[in-house]
Parts: structure tokens; C-alpha cells; sequence
């Protein structure tokens, strides 16, 4: 039951996790991007379209598909939309000026209201019964699990049996770690998201950084959307079912501290709090919604204990949320 | 030896939209010798220097480095020429580390801190610097930015420097050990461009002096050639006389008392500890300090605008000889008593008026309360505002241009003229002639002259020691939020009121406040 209860808290923390490595990239370089819930979930979408359209040019049969190319299709086609949606971030605020909190909010409706159309007219072409798109073909080689799992008991259970795309997340967590604290790149990109002008001035091109941390990040987070659907969802996209994990992510990057290690604990605390009242006797509906606010709590926490503390490495990089300008001195 | 040109300027021009900033100016700076840019503030030295080191790219003209054409499109290129530029404002990361931020930007070699921190000692050593690598810009005072500003341009190897206003910020013992390490650096070959407008600090570092005024290049002479008055002909146009007239203070009373105040803002950190003194009518008590040590928040502790923790502050009113008390009084009341705040906050638009609003409005944003009827009427407000546009000789299209439209200077007239006009009996000025040309600085000088002749107490917030010196009857001088010392202004010397400014605190503990 402790084996059940943690491997869904990790079911559960894989897409928040990649949101919040991705929202972290994209916050290092000063931008605030609110829209990564809507980031996420044109990254679960378009992965959605890849992989149905691959599945039907193989004719709905399993024994047609491609292992490889029934994974990499919807990582690719998840990436190129979420990208597309860095990229439209990043034009309306590094090059357009546009207010980062507007233009993110606004990516967040766009975002939904996107993918619940392209969703509502997939269920159109295969005139579904039910208001939702089944990819279990899918969704089966993306859980692939490793062979000796099942051989090693819980033990086994808890450590290998996850789909490839958890150890993907935590890898990708701990190589933006790397980057960020031991590489020029990643000094370069902290210094775009303390002091922009520090930053042109040692010759660091701040346009470039922001797009580029912007449309990874994108790129990031939208994995987490595309993880859900084939993992967590089994293959099934239904309109809204993504919920706010998305804002959760961005609870989680302030919980994190700003740091993709300590969001690796942090997104496995978060899917136990939002899976803890699964797992407790006799608790009513209204109980259970309240259960449902605990990560955000333990991140209003985070923030009071950091703001009591003020240290300064434990601040938001310092321009976050403000745009760059050359010519303003 | 013959003296190599490391730089020169020809005919370079830079608009921004209609305004000219710099016109056909034309500049050479040689290795092995310290050159100073002399003008005023909006005179265009900054925007000329921004474009040897590529923050701009001039629009006419051409900059030749070591005899050859050079096009500085961006600070890379710039390095590129060995260029290096210390601005005034200080480009530094605040959560990185010394080092982090002196390799910040450079792309060849490994990226390796502890080679780095070897070769910065390395660096210090040549050049007598202090510092250490690893030290948080954030717990780092202002001269210790300043140095790692300046290694960092070392470190890329630039050998053609460009500072900035570098002793705006620093106590005049800061200010020498700078200029020997200037000095070292010329002795050792290299080109030294510095950034100024004070006169005394042009004659005793610099070989050459190069005057711009308005954008347009004056000429050059030769700092043993010249005179103060000489520069300041050629910087203004016209003769100035440069000294501050200031009268025997007359009928003084005492005026405001603070006993003891201790303040401390929201992070905890102890702004004003125990702060006591008092100022007299007709006096003018000048209030020097390292920037951020207190000054803002005695002020606002006056004008009712700070909390207590402890301590009290009385003020006697001139009319009834009462004694009251401005600790339980809230901002309104203290200045219908009449103490008024003319604060000049860094970002001048900060806390005195409203850059969006025009002069008229602004002016009646100290009055409306006084209106009884449910509109607004303007007809005062509008004569006092073209008033202190004559009197002040403020520089604006009309009374109806937002105040953020117009130039630091002209704002800070306005300012100053509103709080003047409505006769104070305290006034308090921080900053009043920050960013001011030497002719608006003086009117400024003779307004607080005028109102000291009048029998108000003025309490004047300075960054200038000279000034300071010059105007004050007498000198308080803050540190970390203590007072550490009182000096008479006509017996003291800047070097005394500088070693107050950073007597060290009792505990020997530094206060990262900055």
C-alpha cells in the first residue's frame, strides 16, 4: 500500500516537475512566464495530434507501429508546440515589450482554449461515443517498463518501474541543475535574469538568452503535458482533464526555490499532498477538496520562511518580470 | 618618449530623435596618461563614452584605436579593443560572487572560478586592490564595487579605461586610494579616461582636460596650463563666481529637537540608532554620509513618514513658543506646523511629485485639501506654478507639460520652489542640486541662503563635501544610521567630515544595506 501510495505520488509529480524545470529555464532568464499551464497543455495536444495521426497511417494496428517512431512523433510534435508557444511568448516581451504577466496570462487561455478545440475535433473525426480520444497503442510503448522490474519486489516496484519519461524528467531536472551552477551558459543565463544590463554590458546578447531559455523551457514543460496524456492518462485525451497542474508547477518553481534539484523532492512532496486523500479512510467531499489545497499551502509556507529569512540567494532572480530595454538608463 | 594616441574621435555626432547629444566632437586620449572629461551633467560625456564602449553607435564620425578605423557596434566589440568602461551606476550582478561576476561574458578558456580567483590576485596584487573573490556583491560596500568593476576590465585585458563619475559615491579617502591606483595604471602604459564635473578632482589626477558644454566639444588644455575658473568658463560660457556666499547665522531659537530616534525598516535591519541633535532657526545644518546610511529615513522620520521605535521629536513653534511633540502627529499635521520635506529621492520623480500630472497639478497636490468646494480650482495653484517657472527659470514648453517630460534639473526647481513657497518654518532638502548645472546648483544655493536669511531652519541632505563645506553652518555626519560626529563648516576640513563618514561601528561589523 506504501509501494502503491508513492509510486502515484510519482505518477503524479512527473508532469509538474518537467512544468517547473521548464518554468525554472524560463524564469532564470527574467521572464515570468504564466502561461506555462497553457504551455503544457499545447505540448499535451500537439503530442496528441502526432501520435493519432501516426496511428492511423498505421491503420489502428499495433503490430504496424513502430516502437521508436510511436515515441518520437509525439515528443517532437509536443516540443514544436510548445516551443511555438515560447516563441510567441518571447516575440510579444522581449521584442514586442508586451507586459509578461498579461502576455502569460493570456498564452495560459490561448493555450487551453487551443487544445480543448483541436481535442473537441479529434473526437469529431473518429465520431467517439465518448467525449474523449483513446491512444492506448501508444500509450503502451511509452510505459514500457524495465525488464527486471517485476523481479525485485517492491524494491523494484518503487525504483524501476516507472515509464522512461519519469528518469527522463529527473535527468533533464539535474542537467539544467549542472548547467545553470557550472557552466559559463548557465552564469551567463542567471546574470539575464538578475541584471539585464549587466549583462549587455559584459557583452552578453539578452535577446538571444531570453528567447532561448524561453522556448527550452517551453519545450520542457511542454513534456510534462504530453507525459500526462500517455502516462498518467493511459493514452486518453479528454478536454480539461489536465486540470491546474500547470499553476501547481509554477507553485512548485517558488517552493523549489528556484533550484531543479530541490523541485525533484518538491514535485514528489506536491503528488503525495494532492494524492493523500486517496489514501485516507473517511474523508467527505469537502474534505477532499481541502486535501487538494496542500501544495499550495506548503508553497505560502515556503514563501513566509523565505521572506522571514531574507536571504538573497533564496530571492526570485531579480528582473524577473521585467523587460529590457537598452536605451532606458 | 612620444606619446602613442590610444584613442581618437573624430567629428562624431549622436541624435536621439531631435536632441543632439554629442556634436563634431573630437577627442584624443594617449597611452600613459589620465584624461579627463569635463561638463556638465546633460553635457553629453556619458552618451560619448557609451559609444567608445558600443553601448551606442554614433551616427556621424569616426573612432580610430591605435591609428586604425574602429566600428564598436556592442560591448563584445569593445572588449575586442581593449576598451573597458566602469559606469557610474554599477553593472554587477548582486547575488554573484566577486569573481562570478568579473568573468561574467567571457567566452575563451575554461570556465573555471578558481583559476579565475587566482588570476584576480594576481591583478590586485600589480595594482594594490583589495579583495576577496568570493565575497557576495550584496554584502560588498560601494568602494568594494567599485574595484571589482574596475578588475573586471582589467581581467579582459582592456588597456584603454573608461571611468565614469567614479568618485560620486566614495569618501575622500576612498577617493585618493582610487586615484593612486589610477595612477599606477597610467605609470604602467596605460590610457585613462575619467568622467567629471568636480573641478578639484580634474586638477589633481589628470594630465589633459577635454571640456564638453551642451554636446559641443570646447577644447583641450593641459591641467598644469589651467585654473579652476578657466575650466569653468570653458565648461559653462560664461564666468561664474564659484564661491557660496554664507551669512552669520541671525536670531537663532531652537526650532526642532530630535532625542534619540531609532528606526528600523521591514527586513529588521537598524536604520536610525540613537539618533539626537537639533537645528536652529536661521541656520543651515548640512547632513553628510556615505549614501544610504540613514539619511532618507531621518528625514522621513521628520516629515512623520517613519516609524518610531524609539525616541521623540519636538518641534517649537515659533509663534506660541510652545513645545510639541511630532511622534503622534501624522504627515498632514507636521506640515500644517510647518516643516516641510523637499526630498530629492535618487529617482527624483520618486517621492515629491507626480510624472504623469502637470506643474499646476502638482503644485495643488499640496493644496487641495485646502479647497472647501467640490471641484477643483486651478487659478492659484496656476499663479504659483507660473511664478516659480519665472523666479526658478524653469525650462518647459508650458505650466502644462508633465513634470516627467522635463529635465532632472528642471524638476528638482519645481520641487524646491513648491515647498519653498509656501514659508516654512523647517525645510528639508536631500539632494536639491543632484544632476543640477553649476548655474541652477547656485540659484538653488541662494534660494536656501534666502529662506536661512528669513529665520527658517534648513536641514540639507548633501552628497558634495565641498558644497557641503561651503554653504552648512554646521555638519552632522551619519554612518550606519549613528551619528558620529558634529562639525562646525567654517573650521572643519572635507578630510575630518570623510574619516567620520566611515568611523567603523562599535562591533567592527559591516551592514550590508546598499
Amino acid at each position: 500500500m506504501i509501494v502503491q501510495f508513492i509510486c502515484r505520488a510519482i505518477l503524479l509529480a512527473v508532469p509538474m516537475l518537467y512544468g517547473t524545470t521548464g518554468e525554472i529555464v524560463t524564469e532564470k532568464s527574467g521572464h515570468l512566464n504564466l502561461g506555462i499551464p497553457g504551455v503544457m497543455y499545447v505540448g499535451a495536444i500537439s503530442g496528441v495530434v502526432g501520435s493519432f495521426l501516426y496511428e492511423n497511417a498505421c491503420g489502428n494496428d499495433i503490430a504496424n507501429m513502430n516502437g521508436f517512431l510511436a515515441v518520437i512523433i509525439p515528443l517532437l510534435c509536443s516540443i514544436a508546440g510548445s516551443v511555438i508557444m515560447g516563441l510567441i511568448y518571447s516575440f510579444l516581451t522581449v521584442t514586442l515589450h508586451a507586459n509578461q504577466n498579461v502576455t502569460g496570462l493570456a498564452l495560459t487561455t490561448l493555450g487551453i482554449g487551443l487544445g480543448n478545440f483541436l481535442g473537441a475535433s479529434l473526437i469529431n473525426i473518429t465520431k467517439s461515443e465518448l467525449p474523449s480520444i483513446a491512444l492506448t497503442k501508444t500509450s503502451s510503448f511509452f510505459t514500457v517498463k524495465l525488464p527486471f522490474a517485476d523481479d525485485l519486489g517492491w524494491f523494484g516496484e518503487l525504483l524501476f518501474s516507472h515509464d522512461f519519461m519519469t528518469y527522463l524528467a529527473i535527468i533533464i531536472a539535474l542537467a539544467v541543475t549542472f548547467v545553470l551552477n557550472r557552466t559559463r551558459v548557465g552564469l551567463n543565463l542567471r546574470s539575464v535574469g538578475e541584471s539585464p544590463a549587466t549583462a549587455d554590458a559584459a557583452g552578453i546578447n539578452v535577446i538571444k538568452y531570453r528567447y532561448v531559455a524561453t522556448c527550452i523551457g517551453s519545450a520542457i514543460a511542454g513534456l510534462g503535458g504530453i507525459q500526462y496524456v500517455m502516462s498518467y492518462a493511459s493514452g486518453v485525451w479528454s478536454n480539461n482533464a489536465f486540470g491546474d497542474r500547470g499553476w501547481m508547477a509554477i507553485a512548485l518553481v517558488i517552493f523549489a526555490l528556484w533550484k531543479p534539484s530541490a523541485a525533484i523532492a518538491g514535485a514528489f512532496l506536491f503528488g503525495a499532498l494532492c494524492n493523500a486523500n486517496n489514501y485516507i479512510q473517511g474523508l467527505g467531499t469537502e474534505t477532499q477538496e481541502l486535501f487538494k489545497m496542500l501544495p499550495y499551502v506548503a508553497t505560502i509556507v515556503v514563501l513566509i520562511i523565505t521572506s522571514v529569512r531574507k536571504k538573497r540567494e533564496h530571492q526570485p532572480p531579480a528582473s524577473l518580470g521585467i523587460n529590457y530595454f537598452r536605451e532606458e538608463r | 618618449m612620444t606619446k602613442q594616441p590610444a584613442i581618437e574621435l573624430k567629428n562624431i555626432t549622436k541624435r536621439f530623435g531631435k536632441v543632439v547629444a554629442n556634436k563634431n566632437v573630437n577627442l584624443t586620449a594617449y597611452r600613459g596618461e589620465i584624461l579627463s572629461v569635463l561638463g556638465e551633467n546633460g553635457s553629453g560625456k556619458t552618451t560619448l563614452m557609451n559609444m567608445i564602449s558600443g553601448i551606442y553607435f554614433p551616427d556621424e564620425g569616426h573612432i580610430f584605436i591605435d591609428g586604425k578605423e574602429a566600428v564598436i557596434t556592442s560591448p563584445k566589440e569593445a572588449f575586442g579593443y581593449k576598451i573597458g568602461m566602469i559606469h557610474q551606476h554599477f553593472k554587477l550582478v548582486d547575488v554573484f560572487s566577486a569573481a562570478e561576476n568579473i568573468v561574467l561574458g567571457i567566452e575563451n578558456g575554461k570556465y573555471n572560478l578558481k583559476d579565475s580567483a587566482k588570476e584576480i590576485k594576481k591583478i590586485s596584487e600589480q595594482y594594490g586592490f583589495d579583495v576577496d573573490p568570493k565575497k557576495k556583491i550584496y554584502t560588498m560596500s560601494v568602494s568594494e564595487k567599485q574595484t571589482v568593476e574596475i578588475i573586471k576590465v582589467l581581467y579582459r585585458g582592456a588597456d584603454i579605461l573608461i571611468l565614469d563619475e567614479p568618485t560620486a559615491v566614495l569618501t575622500p579617502q576612498e577617493t585618493e586610494k582610487l586615484f593612486a591606483i589610477l595612477r599606477r595604471m597610467r605609470d604602467d602604459g596605460k590610457c585613462i579616461i575619467i568622467i567629471t564635473h568636480k573641478l578639484h578632482e580634474v586638477l589633481s589626477l589628470s594630465d589633459r582636460v577635454s571640456v564638453l558644454r551642451k554636446g559641443e566639444y570646447i577644447g583641450t588644455v593641459n591641467t598644469s596650463e589651467t585654473s579652476e575658473s578657466e575650466l569653468t568658463e570653458m565648461m559653462v560660457g560664461k564666468k561664474i563666481d564659484l564661491n557660496i556666499q554664507r551669512d552669520e547665522p541671525k536670531n537663532t531659537e531652537e526650532r526642532l529637537t530630535v532625542n534619540s530616534i531609532t528606526c528600523v525598516d521591514k527586513t529588521g535591519t537598524v536604520m536610525l540608532d540613537n539618533v539626537s541633535f537639533s537645528v536652529k532657526s536661521g541656520e543651515i545644518l548640512g547632513i553628510a554620509g556615505i549614501a544610504g546610511s540613514g539619511q532618507r529615513e531621518l528625514l522621513e522620520s521628520i516629515a512623520g513618514l517613519q516609524r518610531l521605535e524609539y525616541g521623540d521629536i519636538f518641534y517649537f513653534d515659533p509663534k506660541t513658543g510652545k513645545k510639541e511633540s511630532l511622534r503622534d502627529k501624522n504627515p498632514l499635521q507636521i506640515r500644517q506646523m510647518g516643516v516641510r520635506l523637499s526630498f530629492v529621492p535618487e529617482d527624483r520623480l520618486g517621492m515629491g511629485l507626480v510624472g504623469n500630472m502637470d506643474i499646476v497639478d502638482n503644485m495643488m497636490l499640496r493644496s487641495y485639501s485646502k479647497g472647501h468646494s467640490l471641484f477643483l480650482k486651478r487659478n492659484k495653484p496656476k499663479s504659483l506654478a507660473m511664478k516659480i517657472i519665472n523666479d526658478l527659470e524653469v525650462v518647459t514648453p508650458s505650466a502644462s507639460t508633465p513634470v516627467r517630460r522635463l529635465s532632472g534639473g528642471n524638476v528638482q526647481k519645481v520641487l524646491v520652489g513648491r515647498e519653498i513657497s509656501s514659508s516654512p518654518t523647517v525645510l528639508m532638502v536631500a539632494y536639491p542640486v543632484r544632476g543640477l548645472d553649476i548655474n541652477s546648483s547656485y540659484m538653488i544655493y541662494n534660494l536656501l541662503n534666502q529662506q536661512k536669511a528669513q529665520g527658517v531652519a534648513i536641514i540639507f541632505v548633501g552628497e558634495d563635501l565641498d558644497v557641503l563645506v561651503e554653504l552648512c553652518d554646521r555638519i552632522m555626519v551619519i554612518g550606519s544610521g549613528r551619528v558620529t560626529g558634529v562639525v562646525d563648516a567654517r573650521t572643519t576640513t572635507k578630510e575630518e567630515i570623510g574619516l567620520l563618514m566611515t568611523k567603523p561601528k562599535d562591533d567592527g561589523k559591516e551592514n550590508g544595506n546598499g
